[in-house]
């Protein structure tokens, strides 16, 4: 097992030394001053020479790269070129509101989906189960992007229930924030509600079949007994692996649908870091998500090996 | 002494004004203006972004002279000024109990230490040559700040009243960015990252005190999101609202109010005069006839625009208007390019930077020259590529841009500009406003410098960029036209 760990790590090392190299050459390649781009068309070439030194644009690339990994491996993801703030700090206030966004959503798709499944199942062949295999069609097929503009006409230039986008921040209190999040989560949970929903619905279809339950119909249990103590506990295994993988797209999708309703959230501070040619926030950024997709896919391997033995004795 | 009548009626107001929702409807006093762009931090002087003015501008920030809602050049932080009759002393006089939010007073060693950081060796101000012609600041008093010139100016007092002339204190200049600590009538209160910066009203303010209370910016860059904000009620009043095609459906709802007004934004066909064809004369002036301005207009702006025939804002003293000069006119623009021996046309390059205004433009430019035979190959590009190829680099053939820094017209005169323009003619007339103070030869001086213009055609002069304000209907106090880069909220209020 140690031997499996060290070798695990050192793959890991690898591959974050690896995308911290291609992240880098990539942003070297693209052409664009961010002294220039600050100071914009004014801009007398005394000046710009002094902010490049001021952002220390004007040591050498190794310099630069060395200088920036350094930081990265004491944990400090060096200071904004635009927001003149150190990175760790947008990156926090950032996620404040991405993670709730796509917790808020996973909760959501869950509690939606995972009662309609089973009705879905229970129902199956009749006309409930039909609705239910209809919404998980037009849920897939919407873009979320296209429903949460869908949201934000009825729900709030119509109804004015809700704001027509933006964050009021975790300052003016829980309500008002979450009352913010909340148009958007639903907007990001609809497509990952429906597969689920079709996803629970087919593995409780299979569980049904099995002879346990048929013992449980057999003893004179209760529909109801039946679906949420026999049926439930075993589909869900199924549903759960589903609903791992949906985290990372719920943060993928957490960019399109922050658009939308202008969050300002992680994927927003990438997008307009990359407009501004912030290089040390694109940079930091994207080797913070490689590095958690990383780690993520190693959490897993080191769990399925616990599990099962056989990756470990493979060289 | 108030007698029995005076103090019940008082009494009786006061408890009035206590009762919530009382009879009359007490006037709103927070207000949430709309902006495109974030600004990447709050110090005027340390960036060129117009979004840092846009938000702190005459609000939070006072330079020494301020620009007024007619673009002329009114007190700020100086009460009164003298200029020496060579044109070189300028003895300006401090409001008395002018402060920093931060409680210290605003003196002459404040405005000293601003003026010398704008212009020392390591400045990183965007606009460092309005602070060239400076030879020395002298404090004699607090109240009384003496600046020498080295040379004439004529702009200087509009160029001291530009956001990166803003006056700060040497304590907290290195804070100003995230924190901002200004003189003005508002203070800033907090900023949520992406999202919003909320102004609060500054009650030791020493000048009149604003109607609001609070003043919340709000950055949308969506043209889709901007304008549900506004439906919904989440932004009151969007200044620089450039989604035209928005502005008849908001003109016909009463609850809304909508003001084109003008901006100082020159929009023109950037032309590579260094590269070959365009350094041919008649190439360019047959690039200006072929253009037809007005479609341009009614199909870029839907109407809301006015067209130009040089570099000068119509609306501003000395304004000639040269429109006339290369009527649209392909069969004209065929025959001079046949002079210049390109019968047959030839191919060429417009690189587009990302506002929605160029990309229009653009597209319908392109078709335009093509039908007098310059086929135009259309490139768009993102702000960084675009300063640093385009603007720096000077690798273009041509482009397209508003130019919105106000009285820009002396970039004509200004060596390794990027349209590679080069006329003794301009510069010796350049000088000579530099050297002129009395504002009727100054006309008379910026006047034959359109005319030199647009004689040389040097760019396809197109349109003003306009200034739209879509916002609550009853909202009072904004400005109609953009003389400078700001959204001053000074004397915004409720009706």
């Amino acid at each position: 097992m140690l031997a499996f760990l060290v070798r695990r790590l050192l793959t890991l090392a690898l591959t974050a030394w690896l995308a911290t190299m291609v992240v880098f050459a990539v942003l070297e390649v693209v052409p664009g001053d961010p002294a220039l781009l600050m100071l914009g068309t004014q801009a007398q070439p005394d000046t710009l020479a002094a902010l490049r030194a001021q952002m220390g644009l004007d040591q050498p690339i190794p310099v630069r790269y060395l200088r920036w990994v350094g930081g990265l491996l004491t944990g400090d993801l060096g200071t904004s070129l635009t927001y003149a703030r150190p990175v760790a700090d947008l990156v926090a206030e950032r996620l404040a509101i991405t993670l709730p966004l796509a917790a808020m959503a996973l909760v959501l798709s869950a509690v939606i989906a995972i009662p309609l499944g089973l009705t879905a199942a229970s129902r199956h062949g009749r006309a409930g189960d039909w609705a239910v295999m209809a919404f998980g069609q037009v849920g897939i097929a919407v873009p979320s992007f296209w429903f949460a503009i869908l949201l934000i006409l009825g729900f709030s230039v119509k109804l004015g229930w809700f704001p027509a986008g933006g964050f009021p921040g975790w300052q003016a209190g829980a309500g008002p924030a979450l009352k913010a999040l909340l148009l958007p989560a639903v907007a990001l949970a609809l497509p990952e509600a429906a597969i689920l929903a079709r996803v629970t619905r087919s593995a409780a279809l299979d569980t049904l079949r099995e002879d346990y339950v048929r013992t449980a119909w057999a003893k004179g249990l209760r529909r109801r007994t039946v679906l949420i103590r026999h049926v439930l506990p075993n589909a869900l295994i199924p549903v759960a692996t589903i609903l791992g993988l949906q985290c990372a797209f719920l943060i993928a999708g957490a960019v399109v649908v922050e658009n939308v309703f202008t969050l300002p959230g992680l994927g927003r501070l990438l997008y307009q870091a990359i407009g501004q040619h912030d290089l040390i926030v694109v940079q930091s950024v994207v080797v913070l998500l490689a590095m958690s997709v990383v780690v993520v896919n190693a959490l897993v391997d080191v769990a399925y090996a616990a599990i099962d033995p056989r990756p470990r004795v493979r060289t | 002494m108030l007698n029995r009548a005076k103090r019940l009626a008082l009494a009786a107001a006061t408890a009035l004004a206590l009762v919530p929702g009382a009879a009359w409807p007490q006037a709103r006093t927070d207000l949430v203006v709309g902006m495109r762009l974030e600004p990447p931090h709050l110090d005027p002087t340390a960036g060129a972004a117009a979004a840092i003015d846009e938000v702190t501008y005459a609000n939070l920030f006072e330079p020494l002279t301020r620009v007024n809602a007619d673009g002329k050049v009114v007190p700020g932080l100086a009460q009164s000024w003298t200029v020496s009759k060579d044109g070189l002393t300028y003895s300006f006089r401090l409001r008395p109990n002018a402060k920093f939010h931060d409680g210290s007073a605003a003196d002459s060693a404040d405005v000293k230490f601003s003026l010398d950081r704008a212009r020392a060796a390591d400045s990183v101000n965007a606009q460092k040559a309005y602070f060239a012609a400076i030879d020395t600041v002298e404090t004699p008093d607090p109240q009384t700040v003496v600046v020498t010139l080295s040379r004439p100016d004529g702009l200087f007092l509009f160029h001291m009243a530009s956001g990166d002339a803003a006056i700060v204190a040497p304590e907290t200049a290195a804070t100003n960015k995230q924190t901002p600590v200004g003189t003005g009538p508002f203070k800033f209160e907090r900023w949520v990252s992406g999202d919003r910066v909320i102004l609060a009203r500054n009650p030791a303010y020493d000048g009149a005190q604003p109607a609001l209370d609070r003043v919340t910016f709000r950055f949308i860059s969506d043209p889709a999101a901007q304008v549900a904000a506004l439906k919904a009620g989440d932004i009151d009043t969007f200044p620089q609202f450039d989604t035209y095609e928005a502005l008849p459906e908001f003109r016909a709802n009463p609850a809304f109010m909508v003001m084109v007004g003008s901006t100082e934004g020159e929009t023109i066909l950037g032309t590579n005069n260094g590269r070959k064809p365009f350094d041919d004369v008649r190439v360019r002036r047959a690039m200006a006839h072929a253009i037809d301005r007005k479609t341009l207009i009614d199909g870029v702006l839907f109407g809301n625009g006015a067209a130009i025939g040089s570099h000068f804002p119509p609306h501003r003293a000395g304004y000639v208007d040269l429109t006339g000069m290369y009527p649209y006119d392909p069969e004209k623009a065929k025959a001079l390019l046949a002079e210049a021996g390109h019968a047959d046309g030839f191919e060429t390059t417009l690189k587009l930077p990302p506002p929605i205004y160029a990309r229009r433009s653009g597209e319908l430019i392109a078709a335009m020259l093509a039908e007098v035979g310059i086929r135009v190959k259309v490139e768009p590009m993102e702000w960084a590529p675009w300063l640093e190829k385009v603007f720096r680099g000077k690798d273009y053939d041509l482009t397209l841009i508003a130019h919105t820094e106000p009285l820009d017209i002396d970039i004509y005169g200004r060596p390794d500009y990027y349209f590679n323009y080069k006329s003794e003619r301009f510069l010796k007339v350049e000088e000579e406003l530099n050297r002129t103070q009395d504002p009727v030869k100054r006309e008379k001086l910026y006047a034959e410098q359109q005319q030199i213009l647009a004689e040389d055609a040097v760019n396809a002069f197109l349109f003003m960029l306009p200034a739209a304000t879509v916002q609550n209907a009853k909202i009072e106090g904004m400005w109609l036209n953009r003389p400078i880069q700001a959204n001053d909220v000074t004397a915004v209020r409720w009706k």
